[in-house]
């Protein structure tokens, strides 16, 4: 069997369906919130080199490079947010987030 | 490309220039400067520096021709001259605001400022940006500052819980608006805005290219806190310090605005039908929440979070019909909508009694009695917001309607007027509790650049009348270059 663009988007669109079903799904741990994040982040790489690749264009591929070095700042600063959650609530479960509703 | 063209290409983006290298050596001065406060106000002072000087080299620029730079990736207008100017000076006033506040709350590190002279060089890309690229990068160097920002407190457990909130629910929204782009990228072929209004203008419907749409709006969405992707707002306005809020309500949102506009019109311009839809449901859901979410609110900064997302809702009325009336009204629209906010908040940051910040609407109450300058700016302000003729706040909200009028959609005006009428109801009870009920306590005077701020907007409520007809031949200008 081939493997077509189809295929590529096809993988692609699953593992963000999961990325973003993880963040409203997940009720224990923030930290898999942030690798849902990464996972969608991830996804949306492969979509852009699938597409560079088919349309033999090289700009697809600069974009997924700009996204990865994004992505490395925002876990950075994500980890420090959950750091700073962390030293004042002692825990990490998504369901201590409650302080604010309404 | 010659020393020639890449010298020309700086020139026009001289504003983002000044504030990349000034916010780098700010950095520097923060660390090395030494003195009782460390660099802590000398950064502060020279960033509101910083940031009034962009919004000169903005306006400067807007007397030339302006162009496209760097092969089309970032193109300077007078649509786009226009937002960066108030960007800069709104986050001008939102240091001013900050200042002394973080002094009395331990908070004064010189961090603050050059965050958001960074979170206001993303919003003046986000709003030149001409490409796909562009536009994520200068989205991400504004979210990533306003996540830290929102954090900005690290002892105080709601700030962190409300920074967590912010960076998840943004994390997600970048994640949508990239899907959305790649999607558009490979069904267009092109991130360029203008390669992508070509693919779009072509006869029948590109699936793909609307899946993509979908999501860059669901993205952008996100950032301008329209409902139902607003969840994040009312946590992250009571959480964050309140000059942090204030800054947020204030230049971010008109960046995304602007942003979301020059979207909608330059590269899906021709699938307007398709996007109106969206924009519609978007305007109303917003509304909706805005008017009846504030209603049962005790915490004043709550109240403003959910006013905000009433406001946006507004704005998206404007925006739904698609043609340069709704660009210019969207414009006009969050200029008075950020001089009311950035007063009211100013207001807010006055409420400190001898135990230290209070915020419930409550503490509001008999300020008529205890300090009734304050008094007469709050309500002018809150009117103003609320669209009350005749202040300023309703020649936007005017325009708005008028524009969506202009296209044949008076249903959607009738629902968004009754929406209005509603959400004067809490306006009017601010208003009520500072006016009619019997004081419960003094505040303590507040700094000056505060006391300023909150007379200045109270009195721009009414002395921008007569300058109107000037403020709108303005924006009717710099919105004229985009949109149908």
């Amino acid at each position: 069997m081939e493997i077509t663009i189809g295929h590529y988007l096809a993988l692609a669109a699953i593992l963000f369906t999961i990325g973003v079903f993880g963040i409203f799904a997940n009720r224990k741990n923030i930290i898999i919130l942030l690798m849902c994040v990464e996972l969608m982040l991830l996804a949306v790489n492969i979509n852009l080199v699938a597409f560079s690749s088919f349309l033999g264009d090289l700009v697809g591929q600069v974009f997924a490079m700009f996204i990865l070095t994004v992505a490395a700042a925002e876990a950075a600063v994500g980890l420090a947010i959950l750091v700073v959650f962390f030293r004042n609530r002692g825990d990490i479960a998504v369901d201590g987030a409650n302080m604010m509703k309404g | 490309m010659t020393v020639e063209t890449l010298l020309a290409d700086l020139s026009l983006m001289t504003p983002e220039l000044v504030l990349a290298i000034g916010a780098l050596v700010l950095l520097l001065v923060g660390v090395y400067w030494r003195s009782e406060h460390g660099g802590s106000r000398i950064v502060m002072r020279l960033s509101m520096l910083l940031l009034v000087g962009a919004a000169g080299a903005a306006i400067y620029l807007a007397q030339g021709p302006g162009g496209d730079t760097f092969n089309g990736a970032f193109t300077v207008d007078a649509f786009g001259l226009y937002a960066k100017t108030a960007i800069f000076l709104a986050a001008a006033v939102a240091l001013l605001l900050a200042f002394k506040y973080l002094e009395t709350e331990k908070l004064a590190k010189f961090e603050y400022p050059v965050l958001v002279a960074l979170a206001a060089l993303g919003m003046a890309i986000m709003v030149s940006a001409d490409d796909l690229i562009t536009l994520y990068l200068g989205l991400e160097l504004q979210s990533l500052s306003l996540y830290i920002l929102a954090a900005f407190n690290r002892d105080s457990l709601r700030a962190s819980e409300a920074g967590l909130k912010y960076f998840v629910l943004g994390a997600l929204s970048s994640g949508l608006l990239l899907y959305g782009s790649s999607l558009v990228y490979g069904f267009s072929g092109t991130t360029e805005f203008a390669g992508i209004a070509i693919a779009a203008s072509e006869e029948g419907t590109n699936v793909g290219l609307l899946f993509g749409l979908v999501f860059v709006v669901s993205g952008l969405a996100f950032k301008i806190s329209a409902a139902p992707f607003h969840m994040w707002t009312p946590d992250v306005y009571e959480g964050a310090p309140t000059p942090v809020a204030a800054f947020f309500a204030t230049a971010p949102k008109l960046a995304a605005r602007a942003l979301l506009a020059r979207v909608l019109t330059e590269p899906f311009g021709a699938m307007v039908d398709q996007w109106q839809q969206v924009i519609i449901l978007l305007a109303i859901l917003s509304m909706a929440v805005g008017s009846f979410g504030a209603l049962i609110q005790t915490n004043i900064k709550r109240l403003m979070g959910y006013s905000s997302i009433g406001n946006v809702g507004y704005a998206l009325v404007g925006l739904s019909a698609g043609t340069a009336i709704g660009v210019w009204s969207v414009l006009l629209y969050f200029t008075l909508y950020i001089i009311g906010v950035a007063g009211a908040f100013a207001v807010i940051l006055s409420m400190r009694k001898a135990e230290g910040m209070v915020e419930r609407i409550d503490d509001l109450a008999g300020l008529s009695k205890t300090r009734p300058t304050l008094a007469w700016a709050m309500t002018a302000l809150m009117f103003s917001i609320g669209g009350m003729p005749f202040l300023v706040g309703f020649f936007g909200k005017f325009f708005v309607f008028y524009a969506a009028v202009e296209a044949g959609l008076v249903w959607l005006v009738i629902i968004a007027v009754l929406f209005s009428s509603v959400s004067i109801a809490y306006y009017l009870r601010v208003v009520k509790v500072i006016w009619f009920d019997e004081p419960t306590g003094e505040f303590l005077p507040a700094p000056a650049g505060v006391a300023f701020v909150s007379r200045a907007a109270g009195l721009a409520t009414v002395l921008l009348l007569p300058i109107m007809i000037g403020l709108i031949s303005l924006v009717v200008n710099a919105g004229g270059g985009i949109g149908g």
